[in-house]
Parts: structure tokens; sequence; C-alpha cells
């Protein structure tokens, strides 16, 4: 301070310090409670909220996390390990006919507001559907009425059942309470935010953060006496943030899990004390099928020969142990995988239907074809002679995706085929993906797992292409009338050995049309410590399976919550 | 002094209606339709998204046609409605800036304010030392020339995970509730610290910069001789340099204080800080126009505010600007 403070220094103090105290005063005007969590009895976990909580109405689906599966629960849960339904809140159900369905519901359960739950919720919730708009409306395409027959027995009755999709709605359909929705005016049910959920489930809303949603455990819980006593008295869910961040606070014992993809983690993890699912390759297990579409309203995409020849030139191992460093499995050519699925998969077609990487089989069906250099330029021609100058898209920013599309354009480029990478932005994208716009892309949309292999085919093969707007996969609008009604006749059948040989026609169908190729097994990305918890499920002990997506608590999470056990 | 003002009230309202208007047209010049995106994270039964579409565009009168909803942008900016944030739906808008700007501003406000008065300090005894000048000039021009993300980046790999002293993300603590407790308020300082130090150190180096060579062109100007020729002090002939030197410093400090939100991008990225740099980011990233929509308006008002309040300082500080409204120049 070598300058005489002359009268402007004093005002210049004086004005910084009411800035300050002013900004306290702010800061302290938005604080509420005055509470730190015991972190020795606090999970928490990151990988699943892309955004601030906003949220809780089950009736949309962006919705916080959590809010189905912790708050709201199913009627059956699914293990995508065993491929067991385990009954939920349901004591059991069966069909009683072709078309009739009927729950038993377990007594005892209550609402976190004290009400009983009952079979007029269940009724409700179907009915909601029905005479609203919202997003699995649709189920009354097929379902034709819900009764209560008594306070605890429901009866489903269809127009024209879909075995299929029922055994999926069986356990992703949160069942929520009659005398709380029923006085919500129709035009209310999508706006609402329902912030403090009453539901039936093992945790309650606590408080939310602009990156954080807070669950508390919920000490009523109907389950604690059927399944086991969850062990994190918290959960604090996260909301993404970049990689070296989440791995930064996962070396700390910050987070305890995340379900981020968090590339060469196969790397580090010996050294950062981090745990996978496999102890070695593939580390994790699959969770959706990265598929290259082929837009078969262009040529050459137009020509099962082209697309056949494209999926032998596809080297997989390069993307696995290349880009992926293991982290991901080779797909399997019919794209299936997990056992729900794989219970339909026919190796018998595979072994004669199935492709591999061999080049020059690539490079004799493409001659075969008529697909040859006719201009001397050292790239393939169509047989008309017009030159092949193809585009393969996949978002930008996707580090991974773009390493591997990139791998994608030199196979292809090695049986003389020029496929070009590029990366449009993420909603550019969506957009081509909508509109038919593009060559080739790789996409991952509706292959999630499921319980039901007609997920998969219904995802890369349906009927919803000849509008405007493609909206439900099959993006490369590949038009198959026979396949399609193959698939829904899957998807209607509840005969397993009618299921088996029409899941065997489709399989045999996809793999010689080639209407996309099946590349690798996204990962259930999962890495977790045992800073603060200990006893995670892993492959020498599968009893849960730690996943905090969206519509996935009830494929296992709930079980890693009751086994976790807390480091004293 | 009238003519002054209305001359400038004109002038900023023509900017602001410019700047809304570009603000209603570019995200909506963005190729890919928001309620698309916000679809295509869903996976849901056959027919179920085409239903959440409708639903979602007629909530956000998407399907109005653009004059229409331009008129109804004009309505919202003087109602304080900025309708709800796709992302975040069903949150008001104005609800989500409300609580992002508070970190902002205890974020930045005093990360500016404070590199300022260090900065011109600094600066203003480096352009009267030599020896000063040569020690702290090379570490100004180190500093400022420096990429934010680079010494951010450094700053949290040696204080956050090589020395394990100060947290790297977020505002507060995992297992934190906020709440008037010390050990809260010290989680919260810890966590502020970082991205407070990294933006302090990266602009103070500019400020100081700028104020050593507003010194040195004053001291050699010709009032300063004047005075020492009259036998001033040095010190007295110090603090008129540093008093005409400060003047191009309040307008950067205003222009500073108008860019907040724009810095704050980078640091908030790079620390995680929940302000409303961060929610920008993924406005644009999550198409989210009403969002967007808010946080520029936002930004666009404090540029102009701080611009209008220039000017109005000027008349009180500046000499040249008072006496023009007397006609004595």
């Amino acid at each position: 301070m070598f300058l005489k403070s002359n009268k402007r220094g004093v005002l210049m103090k004086g004005f910084c310090r009411v800035v300050l105290v002013f900004m306290f005063i702010v800061l302290f005007s938005v604080v509420s409670l005055a509470v730190e969590l015991d972190r020795s009895e606090t999970l928490v976990i990151t990988g699943a909220a892309w955004g601030p909580p906003s949220t809780w109405n089950i009736l949309i689906p962006n919705r916080q996390m959590g809010t189905g599966g912790l708050v709201y629960e199913t009627l059956f849960s699914y293990n995508p390990l065993t491929n067991e339904y385990r009954p939920w809140l349901a004591e059991s159900g069966e069909w009683v006919s072709d078309n009739e369905y009927v729950v038993n519901l377990r007594r005892g359960i209550k609402w976190t507001d004290g009400e009983a739950f009952d079979a007029d919720d269940l009724v409700f919730t179907y009915e909601l559907a029905r005479d609203n708009a919202v997003y699995y409306s649709p189920v009354w395409n097929w379902l034709g009425s819900v009764e209560a027959e008594d306070n605890y027995t429901v009866r489903f009755t269809f127009d024209e059942p879909h075995y299929a999709e029922w055994d999926k709605e069986l356990y992703q359909r949160y069942i929520i309470p009659e005398h709380i929705w029923s006085k919500v005016p129709a035009d209310k049910l999508i706006p609402r935010t329902n912030a403090n959920p009453v539901g039936t489930g093992p945790y309650l809303y606590y408080t939310a953060g602009q990156d954080r949603m807070v669950w508390e455990r919920n000490d009523n819980w109907w389950g604690n006496e059927v399944f086991g006593t969850p062990k994190p008295k918290y959960i604090v869910d996260l909301v993404n943030v970049s990689n070296n961040i989440t791995l930064g606070m996962l070396m700390k014992g910050e987070i305890d899990l995340s379900n981020n993809f968090i590339p060469g983690v196969e790397k580090i993890k010996g050294v950062a004390g981090l745990k996978t699912w496999y102890e070695k390759e593939p580390y994790m297990l699959s969770w959706n099928t990265a598929n290259l579409y082929m837009n078969t309203t262009r040529k050459p995409m137009d020509d099962s020969a082209f697309r056949r020849a494209l999926a032998f030139a596809m080297n997989k191992h390069t993307i696995v142990d290349k880009v992926y460093g293991g982290l991901v499995k080779a797909a399997n050519p019919t794209g299936l995988f997990g056992q729900g699925w794989l219970a339909y998969l026919d190796q018998g077609v595979v072994d004669e239907y199935g492709f591999y990487f061999d080049p020059s089989k690539a490079v004799a069906l493409l001659d075969k074809a008529g697909y040859v250099d006719s201009d001397g330029d050292g790239w393939r021609d169509q047989p008309n002679g017009e030159p092949i100058e193809l585009e393969v898209m996949v978002p930008s920013g996707w580090t991974d995706w773009m390493e591997a599309v990139k791998v994608v354009s030199n196979n292809a480029a090695a049986v003389g085929v020029n496929i070009q990478a590029v990366f449009p932005d993420t909603s550019l994208y969506d957009n081509n993906r909508f509109t038919r716009n593009f060559d080739l892309m790789i996409g991952n949309q509706q292959t999630t797992l499921t319980s039901t292999p007609f997920d998969y085919w219904n995802g890369v093969a349906n009927d919803g292409i000849y509008g405007e707007r493609i909206a439900n996969g099959n993006w490369g609008a590949y038009d198959n009338p026979e396949l399609f009604a193959l698939i829904d006749e899957f998807n209607m059948t509840n005969d397993e050995t009618e299921k088996m040989k029409i899941a065997a026609e489709i399989e045999k169908t996809l793999l010689v049309e080639m209407p996309t190729i099946p590349l690798w097994h996204n990962g259930l990305w999962a890495q977790y410590t045992n800073a603060n918890w200990t006893n995670w499920p892993s492959e020498d002990n599968p009893y849960g399976v730690p996943v905090t997506w969206d519509n996935a608590y009830q494929l296992g999470m709930i079980d890693v919550l009751i086994g976790l056990e807390p480091v004293k | 002094m009238g003519k002054y003002l209305s001359k400038k009230i004109i002038i900023y309202l023509i900017t602001f209606v410019l700047a809304v208007t570009i603000n209603f047209v570019i995200p909506r010049m963005m190729p890919g339709d928001p309620i698309q995106s916000l679809m295509s994270r869903f996976s849901v039964m056959e027919g179920g998204r085409e239903i959440i579409e409708e639903q979602l565009t007629l909530l956000f009168n998407l399907d109005d046609p653009l004059p229409v909803q331009y008129l109804n942008y004009w309505k919202s900016i003087f109602t304080g409605d900025f309708g709800i944030s796709i992302m975040q739906f069903p949150k008001p808008v104005t609800a989500i800036i409300s609580t992002a700007i508070i970190y902002d501003l205890i974020l930045l406000i005093p990360a500016i304010i404070l590199s300022w008065i260090v900065g011109n300090r600094l600066g203003a005894l480096s352009g009267v030392s030599k020896r000063a000048d040569n020690i702290m000039m090379p570490v100004f021009y180190f500093l400022s020339s420096s990429p934010y993300f680079w010494l951010a980046g450094v700053l949290a790999f040696f204080l956050g995970v090589q020395l394990g002293w100060l947290p790297i993300s977020g505002a507060y603590g995992v297992s934190m509730n906020p709440g008037l407790n010390w050990s809260f308020i010290l989680d919260y300082i810890r966590h502020w610290f970082m991205p407070f130090f990294s933006m302090f150190l990266v602009q103070l180096g500019g400020w100081a910069i700028g104020m050593r060579n507003m010194i040195i062109y004053e001291r050699s100007s010709n009032y300063s001789r004047y005075m020492e020729s009259l036998g001033a002090s040095d010190r007295l002939i110090r603090s008129y340099g540093f008093r005409n030197g400060v003047l191009p410093q309040v307008t950067g400090l205003a222009l500073r204080i108008a860019q907040l939100i724009g810095g704050a991008i980078t640091v908030e990225t790079v620390f995680n800080y929940p302000g409303l740099g961060r929610m920008m980011l993924s406005s644009v990233v999550n198409q989210d126009y009403f969002l967007l929509q808010g946080i520029f308006l936002a930004v666009v008002i404090m540029a102009l505010a701080a611009n209008f309040l220039v000017d109005i300082i000027y008349m009180f500080i500046d000499p040249r600007v008072r006496l023009s409204f007397s006609g004595e120049v």
C-alpha cells in the first residue's frame, strides 16, 4: 500500500465490504435446514442424472432417476442375471386363459402416507392411462379391461394379448396411489412436479439441490421383512459431471458407485482401488447393442448383398480392444445378449448364416454382386458405374463412438468401399436419424437389456417407417412386412416351442438381410469402491445388479442396497 | 446533461431490442428439435413417444407460428415469466436462473473486484519502481496469457489431487446439506476457494499490465512534469497519475462485470460449479430454448446496465465528460 489512501480508496474499500456482506446475506437467505449426513450411512452414486432434479412425476419419462424403483414399485422385479421374475408388489400372477391374466397382490403394504395399498391402486394406474394420454397409454391398444375382483385380486382381459410386451410391463410399470392421483386434474398430470412423492418403496424424498438428489430410507418399508433392510440411510445421487472429476471423486472415496462410462478404467482400476463386475475382460455386464445402421432408402445400402458383404469387412475386435480396451463385448452376430434374449438364440442359425471378420469373403461377395472399381480410382463403384461415396455418422463428442466409427471407415476402405466418418452435433444426429437423412450411422437406441428379445427385434426392424419421421428404431427404414409380422407373432405367442421356431426364423432373416450390423455390446458401466461400503455384487457374488439408471432399479439395484455392508 | 443521457438511452433501447430479437432467433436456427432431443434419451413403449412429444409441444407452445412465439416472448420479458425449462421440465426458467445466479455472484464478484483492486495497486507499483517492475511483469504476462483451462487444471491437480487440500468439484461436499452452521460454511468456502483463486489469478495479470502502462504514460505527461518542476512531492504526483490512470480501468471493470456469466462458463465447467455458466452450456447442448433465452436475456441486461452505469460514473469521475455539459471544454 504505497499510495496515500485518498478518499476514493476508502470509498472503494467500503463498497467492497458492503458487497461482501450483501453476498453473505444472499447466501444464507437461500440455505434452509442444517444437517450433515453421516457419511458412514450414506451411499453416494452418480452416472444417472443429466440435469438438476426437477420433477418426480412418475408419469413422464424425464423424472428424477430413482423415483421409479426407490419410491414407486412394480408388480414384479426382473433379474437379468438369472432371467427370473420375482413377485414384488404382486404375490403371484398367471395367465388363466389365452387372454386373461390374474394378479394377486401382497397384503399389508402401505403407501408412505399411511394409506393401504390395494387392487384399486393397480386398476387406477392402468385406467389413468386409458382415460388420459401418458407414455404407457398404448398398452390399451391391446388391453381390453382391468378389473378388481376383490381387494387383492386384479384381472386383466386382453383384446389381443402381447405376451412378450406384457412380461416387460409386469416389471416396468410403476404403480401409483389412487387416493392422490385421482385428485389431480387431467391437465396437471404431466406438468405436476410431485416433489415428495408418495410411493410404496424403500426410500423417501429427502432433499434436492442443484447438483444432487438425496433420498432417505423409509424405515416402514414393507419389504424389510420380505427381502431385508436396505443398508444406506441416505442415498446421494449426484448429477453427472466430466469423467475426470468423477474419477477423481471415486479415487478420493467421495463417490461409492459410478454408472458412467470411464474410458481406460481397466488400466487404473487396480491403482485407484476400483471394482468392476468382472475382474478381467469385459469388466462390465452388457447393457445394449451398438448397431451399424444402413439407410436402405439410398443406394447401395438398399442391396442386402452389399450390406452383408460390409458385415464381413467389419473387425469388431479392433473396436473392442483398441477403442474400448476390452471394456465391451464384441456383438453376437444376431445382436442378442443377456440371459433373457439368448434363451431364444438358435446357435444353428448363427453357425450357418452368422458373419465374422473375413475381408477376403467381403471382397468376394462385393465382386460377385458387381461392386467393382470401374473407373480405376481405387474405390469400388456401383454395378451401374456410379461411384460409392458414403458417410457414416455418430454424435460429436462421443469420443469412444468417434474412434469406433473410424475403425468402421478403415475396415470398409480395406475392401475398397469409400465410407467417411462424420460427426454432427447430437441434435443434428438425432434429426438425421429421425428423417432418414444419412448413409450409415451407429445407434444403440431401443436395444437396451430387457426380458424378451422381442424388444431388440422390434427396435431394429419395425413398421414405423412409412411416415415422415421415424421415431422408434429401424432408422435405416428397412422394409420387410413378412419379418415385421414374424416379430409381432413372437410377441403374441405364449407357446415356448412355437416361440423358438419363430425366433430362429427371425434371426435367420436378420442375418441374411443384414438391415443392421451388430458391432459391440455397450456395457452396464459400473465402477465402485470399498472406501465406505463393501460386499458389492460381482461375477463371484452375483446377488444383485449395481445399476442406478432410470427404469433399472428393479433389475437388482434394490438387492444391492440390501446387500451392501458399511465399513465401520 | 439531459441531452447526453437521452442520447444514451435511445442507443441502449435500440441495442436491447436487437439483442432480444437475436436471442429469439438463434436458438431456433439451431438444427434439430428440442423435444426430439429430450425424447431421444427415453426408451418407452411403441407409441408412447409420440404421445409425450405431442403433449410437450403443446405445453411449450412450440406449435405456434413463429411470429406468435415472438410476440409471446416479448410479453414474457415484461411479465418476468420465461416459461418452463425443457431440460428441467417443469421448473420455471426464472426459478432456475435465480438459484444458479447466486453461485455466480458469490464466486465471480469477489474474484473480479479483488483482482481489479490488487491488480491496479501492483500495476501502479510496477509503473513507478524499476525493481518491482522487473520482478512482477514477467509474472503478470505469464498469468494473463496462460489459458484458463490449463491454469485451473494445474491448480486443481496440485492443490486438489496431489496435496489433497481442496475439493475439485461442486459447491459443497457430498454429505453436506446447506445450512447456517460452521461445518457447512467451512465446507462451502473450501469448495469456493479454488474456482475463486483461479479466476483471481487469471484476471490479475491483465489489470496490472494495463495499470502499469497507464502510470508510465501519465508520469511522462506534461502535467506530471509541470508538477515536478513546481517541486510537488513525488507522492502527490503519483496520486494524480493514479487517479487519471484508473479511468480506463473503471471502464474495463464494468465491462468485465457485464461479461460475468460468459466468463463463468469455463470456471464452472472445470470445477463443476453449479452456476449460470454451466447451466448455459447444458442448455445449449440440450437445446433448452427457454432457459437459454432467459440466461441470454440476463446477460444482455447485465451488459447494458453495466455500460449505462459506466456512462453515469464517467459523468462524475471524468472531468472531460462533466465539462462537456456546461460547454466549457
